[in-house]
């Protein structure tokens, strides 16, 4: 048990450096710096996104007692294109387009963690069932998207191509301006995290568990919550929504080093993070020639993993 | 030592418990028993902050239980409920350590480890402590569970139906370990019991409890008579005296 845990997480770096110097090195043509510059940036926003989204997808677990949510999967990143197209709504498109990108971004953040503390911490007090939490956060997705579609169709169309244009970025169209905030923002949010990983460990007992031992439930589960949030918005600015990929990860990387623990598991999702997505776009890129997007790839695997996890929950009741 | 002061609780307009108060005094085994409903479990989880008072006040060790930061109160009380849930991928050694999350924040020092592999022994655990939990039967979970309380090495052990799925020899063997805890090392012992014998085996005192209230209380020769049961748990009870111990006859 001892031994395990560091060597599968040497593993996970050494693959993730891998992944690292392939995305950077291969087919490395024309003017050098130029291209390592370019392709600086865009690893960059790929390693935020994925650390971002392993994070938030653990946090979020272990804050649910459930292993088959993600924050996407409940609606969360639905709730981040609703914000958007909100404002485009409040503020008339000339408004929206003319606010700094970076001002826009925190304003966003900060409305979205407001709205996701107030929808999700009276369903969790509410200690609903994983079938009925996996309802509520599907219903939720649909309605948010709804909402945001009903919204699209009010504006007028000038203001409209504005908002789509603001909601439009996947891992070939990675948003380069928002990448200092962003970054930092991730930064801070898994020092934080990372921090409470202990505290982590003892919220997964449950709420009853976690009171007995002193920590208080309600008021940690909400700072958790306001950073999943700022987390799950971190990586819907600068990819777009993406529902399973932390499923993905943070399955892969619980049966890689067999534990559940946050000082373990943290660092080997946010490493596999990093591996499937620099990893993965590197051999679409590089070594199918662009054949498919990596956000259909990921997706599809993430969700054919869902329904497996899905299956075999509901087998062992 | 617990004191409990006019604790009234309701939930969805259903009153769970009437008016209780109830004086503990330190060291000792309390067991509390009484019919489905009556209220014992939720006297004891407020007692363990697990829920918030509505009316009344109850202290532990002079700590006003809603009032006092948990983490101080985590270090005076532990309590064990019935319905656990336990996390996946989590092994018994780990959960038992857990126990010393309120003294170490999770970083476990020596001292800590000396605690937690006494408690996997004392509970029979040694053989199981590198297997995942889920992969345990009940009893064996259930032994885990307390010995996770025990760790926690409070002046004061509240423990919700600690003998659910637990086998003869080990039922017998967590009341003994109950009874060394308050008379050698002086800790408070509150459990919620359904077995009436256990109770009146190995605690001190008895309280019982029907309706929400208090109905009787006292040490067991006293309450161990088939009139005060019968008013207790609604049938004529035999109670006949094995040892000079009391001993009822519940199931005939």
């Amino acid at each position: 048990m001892i031994g395990r845990a560091p060597l599968a997480l040497a593993a996970l770096a050494a693959l993730a450096l891998l992944a690292t110097a392939a995305f950077l090195a291969l087919n490395l043509r024309g003017d050098i710096g130029f291209a390592l510059e370019l392709r600086g940036a865009r690893l960059l926003a790929l390693v935020c996104v994925g650390v971002s989204i392993a994070t938030s997808t653990i946090v979020f677990q272990t804050v649910t007692g459930n292993r088959i949510l993600t924050p996407s999967v409940m609606g969360l990143d639905a709730l981040y294109g609703f914000v958007q197209i909100g404002l485009v709504f409040a503020l008339g498109g000339l408004g929206f387009a003319t606010l700094d990108p970076r001002m826009k971004f925190a304003g966003e953040t900060a409305l979205m963690t407001a709205m996701a503390l107030a929808l999700f911490l009276p369903m969790l007090r509410a200690r609903l069932d994983m079938t009925l939490m996996l309802l509520s956060g599907v219903v939720l997705g649909v309605l948010l998207r709804s909402l945001s579609s009903l919204l699209a169709r009010v504006i007028d169309p000038n203001d409209f191509a504005i908002a789509s244009g603001a909601s439009f970025a996947s891992f070939n169209a990675v948003r380069g301006d928002l990448l200092a905030v962003a970054s930092l923002m991730t930064i801070a949010a898994c020092v934080v995290v990372w921090r409470a990983r202990h505290v982590l460990d003892v919220l997964a007992l449950g709420q009853d568990a976690s009171t007995a031992l002193g920590v208080d439930w309600r008021r940690t589960v909400a700072g958790l919550l306001a950073l999943v949030a700022a987390l799950v918005a971190v990586s819907t600015a600068l990819v777009g929504p993406m529902v399973f990929v932390g499923l993905l990860v943070v399955a892969l990387a619980e049966r890689v080093v067999n534990t559940r623990r946050h000082a373990v598991l943290l660092p080997a999702a946010a490493l596999t993070a990093i591996v499937v997505l620099v990893g993965g776009q590197a051999t679409l890129q590089h070594g199918l020639g662009g054949a498919s997007a990596l956000a259909i790839v990921v997706e599809f695997a993430g969700g054919l993993l869902f329904l497996a996890l899905l299956f075999a929950e509901s087998r062992r009741r | 030592m617990i004191r409990i002061e006019n604790v009234s609780f309701a939930r969805g307009g259903t009153e769970i418990l009437r008016d209780v108060s109830l004086e503990l005094p330190s060291g000792g085994v309390t067991a509390i028993v009484g019919p489905n409903g009556a209220g014992k479990s939720t006297l004891l989880s407020l007692i363990g902050r697990l829920q918030p008072l509505q009316a009344g006040r109850i202290t532990v060790g002079g700590h006003a239980v809603d009032s006092t930061p948990g983490a101080e109160l985590a270090k005076v009380l532990a309590i064990l409920r019935q319905d656990n849930g336990v996390a996946s991928r989590l092994r018994v050694r780990e959960l038992v350590a857990f126990g010393r999350f309120p003294h170490s924040r999770g970083r476990l020092s020596n001292e800590d480890r000396a605690h937690v592999a006494a408690s996997l022994a004392a509970f029979g655990l040694d053989a199981f402590a590198e297997r995942f939990v889920e992969t345990l039967s009940g009893g064996q979970r259930q032994r885990a569970l307390i010995a996770m309380a025990f760790c926690q090495d409070t002046p004061c052990l509240l423990l919700d139906e600690p003998l659910n799925n637990l086998d003869m020899f080990h039922a017998r063997d967590l009341m003994r370990r109950l009874r060394a805890a308050a008379d050698e090392r002086g800790r408070t012992v509150v459990a919620v019991l359904h077995d009436i014998n256990h109770a009146a085996a190995y605690a001190d005192r008895i309280v019982a409890m029907k309706d929400g209230r208090v109905v009787a209380d006292g040490p067991p020769a006293e309450l161990m008579t088939p009139e005060t049961l019968e008013r207790v748990f609604g049938h004529r009870i035999r109670v006949t005296t094995i040892d000079g111990r009391p001993v009822a006859l519940h199931h005939l």
